[in-house]
């Protein structure tokens, strides 16, 4: 299979491990897609220094773009990239997130360390972040 | 420093989302025991997936950004620690939005 092909079988599913197996609905809930939106940022800024410095090089078979230059970035945007990295890697990066908070979600409720809770913010940041009780 | 590159992104990932363990209280690592068996999994699957990707040569590394130091089939020690340290950036991203956001809180969530 091609990473493209690998990569949509990956998000659907992780999808199916989220609502059907360990029923934790995270793509139902505000609370994901919040959290999700700003992790894909940071995953196309550190991704883009892994693909546009050349440490990560895919092959043009395996991709809907062409396959790495030898000795020079790929492009920044466009021809099945985005940020250097091949849209496949978004997908890529949904399945591994999505599948990573399921299962902590699981977890959870299955009570492993389940009396332990994450907030409030400390003082010094509240004004920062918006909270609300 | 050249074999480092890519812990050096590893790192930055690290320290990036570590600060909100303090100022936000996510708590994420004094839950060390639940971060050991969610990132576990999520390992065995993303390196099977490496294992496969690396076999296939649908992606190559640069020797000199890299360790070098092989894992296991091909698979670097910098991609191992990316399937480790990536689930923990997310995880802390997700409890960060959680302590910011209690209004988001289902009955689902273990209170």
């Amino acid at each position: 299979m091609t990473y493209t092909q690998l990569a949509l079988v990956g998000v659907a599913l992780t999808i199916v491990i989220d609502v059907s197996v360990l029923r934790t609905k995270l793509v139902r809930r505000k609370v994901f897609w919040y959290s999700y939106g700003i992790i894909v940022i940071f995953q196309l800024i550190s991704n883009g220094f892994l693909t546009g410095y050349e440490m990560v090089q895919y092959d043009g078979d395996a991709i809907i773009g062409q396959t790495s230059p030898q000795h020079s970035p790929p492009p920044f945007i466009g021809q099945g990239r985005i940020c250097f990295a091949p849209v496949e890697d978004l997908f890529f990066g949904f399945a591994l997130i999505l599948l990573t908070l399921s299962l902590w979600m699981w977890w959870e409720r299955r009570g492993i360390q389940s009396d332990i809770h994450a907030g409030p913010p400390r003082e010094s940041v509240r004004a920062l972040v918006r909270y609300e009780e | 420093m050249v074999h480092l590159r890519y812990l050096a992104v590893l790192l930055g990932c690290l320290l990036g989302s570590g600060w909100l363990e303090f100022f936000l209280r996510t708590r994420v690592y004094r839950r060390w025991l639940r971060l050991v068996v969610t990132v576990l999994p999520v390992v065995l699957v993303f390196v099977l997936w490496d294992i496969y990707a690396i076999g296939h040569l649908h992606w190559t590394f640069d020797p000199q950004a890299i360790t070098t130091v092989i894992v296991i089939k091909g698979v670097p020690l910098d991609e191992v620690l990316f399937f480790i340290i990536i689930p923990i950036c997310a995880i802390l991203t997700f409890e960060a939005v959680r302590s910011s956001h209690p209004q988001w809180h289902t009955k689902d969530d273990v209170k």
